[in-house]
């Protein structure tokens, strides 16, 4: 009799469970079957209640809080249990010597500066590249940069520690204790024999493999099938533009133009001169005047401008060694700016 | 050449920490989705499914082609979901002739599929029929109740492994301490017969009994159904055994501030608090504030100034 009503309640999941339960006849019609569905269902859960109610309870700011149980039922889990990370390299060494860890303090006394200063990072304790002066010692060679050598060797440290991590991760992910969230990626392809490593192909690249292949038939890809989706091929045709075989003389003759580009531009790879005499000279003239004015304004009322009738300077007047010269001519006037192409 | 990555920005590396493997699991996150064809049915079915379990599910409502959980080759697209969504258990809904209103709820181990049930769904009634006291309505993600009943439960394979199913699709988060305040929905599951069984969500009332424990009383609320199991795919013994694997290492407490040895023995460290002697009182009253001394002084005094005047007066 009393095994009849025995049901399993798992308080950790809220859960009860009778397993006895069965209709005694079949339920006639819908309304029914949900009545004694509930009914059964308000037992069940005032089973769990009572269980629940009879915990020791304490208070918090909404009501009484339970400390549940662990639940019976047992779940599968949804991913697997974490795996331990295997010891480093450094960890198998310090086990194997015996050497424990010792507790190091995140700031030191800095007698320098008197004050309490990182033991890492930025403006740490005796940091090695901020030493101002370095005693050379009897093994040094003359015309050594010992902060250099410093840097290198620190460099060299950075390596070597990053190339032991690099290490210790790859041995973790071997079994599959990686930390989540670390990933290795592989960075290039290994390079067998004297081949070159691959050439990494651009997105315009592969988009012109299509055309590319199709010069390879006779009519230049013309009658080739098009699979759905592939876009027509830019650039057809001539790549190379020609000018047209005859044309007038004058500021748009592009031929002119053309044989003028190449021409500046072997002179000014051929010219040595550094000094862009145009430049200098107009320069020159402008200071010059710019001097003379002020001075004239100062001392003399009669300036030359005024005594004209029109108040404007004579024509002549400006002395200028530098003749306007025609574009392509010598001195390396072609390039403004003095650079070498 | 193997470069190593680590992210960036700190939201990211979050992400990853919640969904690296942990020693004790809270919950999982339901994937909710669909295959070509869904009748109006399935589709409020889903979506009620997807209320009940508001903040632990995410819903795909675009049309999946490519999946058929029980054949071979058709996993492939549930398990990249599963990878991309940090979901294990998903609802796939799809209607055909031969199984219409078809359900298929499964579970994943390690992003791979670990079961499956499949159920169809018949005489199905939506949250809106139900007419009920509004201030009775549950709570988004409260942890519910779970009752099932029938001999069946025990008895037939296909519903004890369905039993064990909703168990993990339906409760809430894992959690170690709940407030009885926040228990206010049931799921109500009865085996009706051999291959049916009907689920309902009700609202639970806590009534004043006599003593401490509550009466309960049931409102039905959300939806109802009658699911009837059609197929499903055990989990093979191997997975299984890794599936429901416990580590003991996270059940032990770390103890502070005790240390020791065999040699030593158990050595352990007390904290005191300030015990503020300067402002304690003392136990023994100090010779001048006793009151015998006090009214002895004030009598000389008295004396004192009685005999000066006398010797002042002569």
């Amino acid at each position: 009799m009393e095994a009849e009503n025995q049901m399993q309640v798992d308080l950790g999941h809220l859960l009860a469970f009778d397993p006895y339960h069965h209709f005694p006849s079949p339920p006639k019609s819908r309304e029914e079957l949900v009545t004694q569905c509930l009914s059964e269902g308000t037992k069940l859960v005032q089973a769990v209640v009572d269980g629940l109610f009879n915990l020791t309870s304490t208070e918090a700011l909404e009501g009484p809080l339970v400390k549940l149980p662990k639940p019976t039922t047992r779940l599968p889990r949804e991913k697997h249990l974490p795996r331990p990370k295997p010891p480093t390299k450094w960890e198998l060494f310090a086990k194997s010597k015996g050497i424990q860890k010792r507790k190091k303090n995140k700031v030191l006394w800095d007698e320098q500066t008197d004050s309490w200063k990182r033991s890492y990072g930025y403006d740490r304790v005796n940091d090695d590249a901020d030493v101002p002066i370095i005693e050379a010692k009897m093994t040094d060679e003359p015309g050594g940069d010992p902060f250099a050598k410093r840097k290198e060797e620190k460099k060299k440290r950075v390596e070597k520690t990053e190339k032991n991590r690099l290490q210790n991760l790859k041995q973790a992910a071997k079994i599959g204790a990686l930390p989540s969230h670390v990933q290795l990626a592989a960075t290039a392809l290994p390079i067998t024999g004297t081949q070159a490593p691959p050439k990494k192909i651009t997105k315009d690249e592969l988009g012109s493999v299509a055309g590319l292949a199709a010069t390879a038939t006779a009519s230049g890809g013309k009658f080739d099938k098009k699979v759905a989706g592939e876009k027509p091929v830019k650039h057809q045709g001539k790549h190379r533009k020609f000018l047209p075989a005859a044309e007038g003389s004058g500021m748009g003759n592009r031929e002119k133009e053309q044989t003028d580009k190449v021409l500046n531009k072997l002179m000014a790879k051929n010219s040595h001169e550094i000094l862009n005499v145009g430049k200098a000279v107009s320069m020159y003239n402008v200071k010059k005047q710019r001097d003379g004015r002020n001075q004239k304004g100062r001392s003399s009322f009669d300036s030359s401008s005024k005594l004209k009738p029109n108040g404007k300077p004579m024509k002549g007047d400006k002395k200028s060694p530098y003749q306007k010269s025609r574009k392509g001519g010598s001195h390396g006037g072609g390039s403004k700016k003095g650079k070498a192409e | 050449m193997m470069k190593i990555n680590t992210p960036k920005k700190k939201r990211v590396l979050r992400e990853l920490e919640k969904r690296a493997p942990k020693l004790v699991e809270t919950g999982k996150k339901t994937l909710i989705l669909q295959g070509l064809k869904t009748s109006n049915v399935l589709n409020s079915v889903l979506k009620e499914i997807y209320h009940l379990k508001r903040d632990s599910s995410v819903r795909y409502t675009r049309k999946n082609d490519n999946i058929r959980p029980f054949e071979s080759g058709g996993e492939t697209s549930l398990e990249f979901f599963s990878q991309k969504t940090d979901c294990s258990i998903f609802v796939y809904g799809n209607t055909s002739k031969k199984r219409p209103d078809n359900i298929v709820i499964g579970r994943t181990y390690d992003h791979q599929i670990y079961d499956l049930v499949e159920v169809g769904v018949e005489n199905f009634k939506p949250m809106e029929s139900f007419k009920y006291d509004k201030k009775l309505a549950p709570m988004v993600g409260s942890k519910p109740f779970i009752t099932f009943a029938g001999e069946g439960f025990e008895s037939i394979d296909e519903l004890k492994h369905l039993k064990e199913v909703l168990l993990d699709l339906f409760r809430g988060e894992v959690v170690e301490s709940l407030s009885l305040v926040g228990l206010d929905r049931v799921y109500v599951v009865t085996a009706v017969s051999s291959d049916r069984v009907f689920l309902t969500h009700c609202a639970v009332r806590l009534k004043k009994s006599g003593s401490v424990v509550p009466r309960i009383e049931l409102v039905e609320v959300g939806p109802s159904m009658d699911l009837v199991v059609r197929r499903h795919r055990l989990p093979n013994e191997s997975l299984r055994k890794e599936a429901m694997r416990i580590s003991t290492d996270g059940l032990k407490k770390k103890i502070k501030n005790v240390v020791g040895d065999s040699i030593q023995g158990k050595i352990g460290k007390i904290y005191m608090p300030d015990q503020k002697i300067g402002e304690m009182a003392l136990p023994n009253k100090a010779k001048g504030v006793k009151r015998e001394r006090r009214e002895a002084k004030l009598k000389h005094s008295e004396h004192a100034a009685k005999k000066r005047k006398e010797d002042g007066a002569d």
